[in-house]
């Protein structure tokens, strides 16, 4: 608790400390490569033949992916904060590859907790961490994936809270991660706006992302919560939700206390978290964030899921009309828009949030198509 | 009324003497074993025993622990059960008994129905390690009007304000968490443990027993020299396989140490 208390102090007085602030600005400019581009999709539009679709390009930021802005935020944070160690846990890898540039760019040094199912299938990044100078550390416990992955750097943050960081991925966990993460990623939404009324000349009908922890959700979706957009939260349908294997925390768990949130939890009748399945690592996770499962009860955000089959046809289709490979997070995303767009008009405009590049995905694609590369 | 664990702790002091306080995990490898492993463990002197309630995800607990919380899982032990359990083991012994349970077992059954259910089986308090005292307003008056103890974690990162909060919480006594880490690491034993628990005495007027990382009977003897209570929970939890001879012997040697 003591350590949450002086990451909380630590993070409102960053929100006032104009060097702080100027820091963090020159860095998504220079670095991250901020504004990311707002990118009408116009075949994958004329092929899904309804509503325009745009894509919000977060998979242009450096290391491919929506992570590095909060992942850069907390390195400068914590370098702030007199840290000399950066921990995280990471599920498809790409918030351990954006934690580990963060490290690597501050100079501060880093660990990464990662599921063993998830090193087999995201060989790629645990390597590319390793370059960045990131020690990558197998867990074996549980179920092996995002949420054990999070267990073991919770434990290391325990033991080594005086040195060491937890620069937690996504808007989960214990406050003020939710907040703090929430804020760092708002630059998408803030950045889409601008840049949909530089487009349209007026605010889009729908937003659409895909939801694990759910941070590049709440990055499009929280500058536009005043406004009359539509929302919806994409997650992973898995093999279905009739046969128990997914992720789709709204649409088959109840609520529930989990690493420190109170949120809707995949869980048995005993308050045993349920294990997930998902073609997604990024998506395959127990819990969701706390922001999330309210927005949900409120009704300003309609969740719902993509199976799958779903994210891989998409991750093929927007492959082939926009010369875009999409990670098979972001591929749920855009499942869901390819269902939304034929039953809106033509002046209809989606903005589908590309969370991350697929590069990544590309082996585990082959894989499953049976391919050998 | 004084709890049972309050009545215990009384009589440790009568006696000039320290807590001998083990942790098993219930049902590892099943409930008919944990049931042998209680007996034993009075009959070698324990003063209150710690019965772990298995989760999927537990958080503050190193391999061996983790391990044993699966081998729990696999065997079908739930919450429900370990409640039942203490409930038969009630015909037997009047050793106070804690449960060390995560929290979200406790939010599905329902704070309400575990107090009743748990009081009534004869469960004398809880230990909920991923619940800070900020969220347990509800929990902690449920508790005390059910004559049941909630025991709170401090640790060496805790200043005056959370030591004043945790003591405020916590009936029976305080938890002190003798590493920055989670159990089963290695202790180290430095001044600084000794001073805190000190302080957190003095602060709270309430009994403090020392936990984590606590294997050997020297580690007991020197901790039992400040503490008014030893916890003694991976080392055990790793012997519950070995002969009863073997498992007798190490709990005779930790208790002689504790004093």
């Amino acid at each position: 608790m003591p350590a949450l208390y002086e990451l909380e102090k630590a993070y409102e007085a960053s929100k006032k400390d104009r060097g702080f602030q100027k820091e963090l600005l020159h860095l998504q400019k220079t670095y991250i490569g901020r504004p990311t581009p707002l990118y009408f999709a116009k075949r994958l539009t004329e092929e899904s033949g309804g509503a325009k679709i745009y894509l919000k390009r977060e998979d242009l930021a450096h290391t491919g992916a929506h992570k590095i802005n909060n992942a850069l935020g907390q390195a400068i944070l914590a370098k702030r904060m007199g840290k000399k160690r950066l921990i995280a846990e990471t599920g498809a890898g790409q918030h351990g590859v954006a934690t580990a540039t963060g490290a690597a760019l501050t100079g501060l040094e880093c660990e990464i907790y990662m599921g063993s199912v998830d090193i087999a299938r995201q060989s790629l990044n645990v390597f590319r961490m390793k370059l960045l100078g990131a020690n990558v550390l197998e867990v074996s416990a549980g179920s092996k994936t995002l949420k054990d992955a999070i267990n073991e750097a919770l434990r290391d943050w325990t033991t080594n809270v005086r040195t060491t960081h937890y620069v937690l991925g996504t808007v989960f966990g214990p406050h003020p991660f939710p907040v703090m993460v929430r804020d760092f990623q708002s630059v998408i939404g803030k950045e889409t706006k601008k840049q949909i009324l530089e487009a349209e000349g007026r605010l889009p009908d729908y937003l659409i992302a895909c939801v694990g922890g759910g941070s590049n959700a709440m990055g499009l979706f929280f500058n536009f919560l005043e406004d009359d957009v539509k929302m919806v939260g994409v997650e992973a349908g898995g093999r279905g939700i009739y046969t128990g294997e997914h992720a789709a925390r709204f649409a088959g768990g109840s609520t529930g206390v989990f690493q420190g949130t109170k949120s809707y939890l995949l869980q048995d009748d005993d308050g045993n978290v349920l294990g997930t399945h998902s073609v997604s690592a990024g998506l395959d996770y127990a819990s969701v964030g706390p922001e999330h499962s309210f927005l949900r009860e409120s009704g300003r955000v309609d969740y719902t899921f993509a199976n799958d089959d779903e994210a891989l046809s998409a991750f093929d289709l927007l492959s082939k009309t926009e010369g875009i490979i999409p990670a098979l997070e972001s591929s749920h995303a855009l499942a869901e828009a390819l269902k939304l767009a034929p039953r809106l008009s033509k002046d209809n405009v989606i903005i589908v949030n590309l969370s991350g590049r697929g590069d990544k995905d590309v082996q585990h694609v082959a894989r499953i198509k049976g391919i050998e590369l | 009324m004084k709890s049972r664990i309050n009545r215990k702790f009384k009589e440790i002091l009568n006696k000039k003497t320290k807590a001998f306080i083990p942790y098993i995990m219930a049902g590892d490898p099943d409930i008919r074993r944990t049931k042998e492993l209680v007996g034993i463990l009075e009959d070698c002197g324990a003063d209150i025993i710690e019965l772990g309630v298995p989760f999927s995800d537990p958080l503050a607990d190193g391999p061996t622990i983790q391990k044993a919380a699966q081998n729990a899982l696999d065997a079908g032990v739930t919450l429900h059960s370990v409640i039942e359990l203490v409930g038969t083991l009630r015909n037997d012994t009047q050793i106070p008994i804690i449960l060390m349970t995560y929290y979200n077992p406790i939010f599905k059954y329902g704070e309400d129905k575990f107090v009743h259910d748990a009081s009534a089986a004869g469960v004398d308090g809880i230990i909920v390690p991923d619940l800070p005292p900020d969220e347990a307003d509800n929990l902690i008056r449920l508790s005390r009007k059910s004559n049941f103890d909630t025991i709170f974690l401090l640790a060496p990162t805790s200043n005056e304000d959370r030591i004043r909060k945790v003591s405020k919480a916590s009936s029976g006594f305080i938890y002190y968490v003798s590493i920055t880490g989670i159990t089963g690491s290695r202790l180290s034993m430095d001044s600084s443990i000794e001073s805190h628990v000190a302080r957190i005495k003095n602060l709270s007027g309430k009994p403090v027993a020392v936990g984590f990382g606590i294997s050997t009977p020297e580690e007991a003897a020197a901790v039992s020299r400040f503490a008014d209570g030893v916890i003694v929970g991976s080392a055990i939890v790793k012997k519950v396989g070995d002969t009863d001879e073997d498992l007798r012997g190490y709990l005779l040697s930790l208790r002689s140490a504790i004093r």
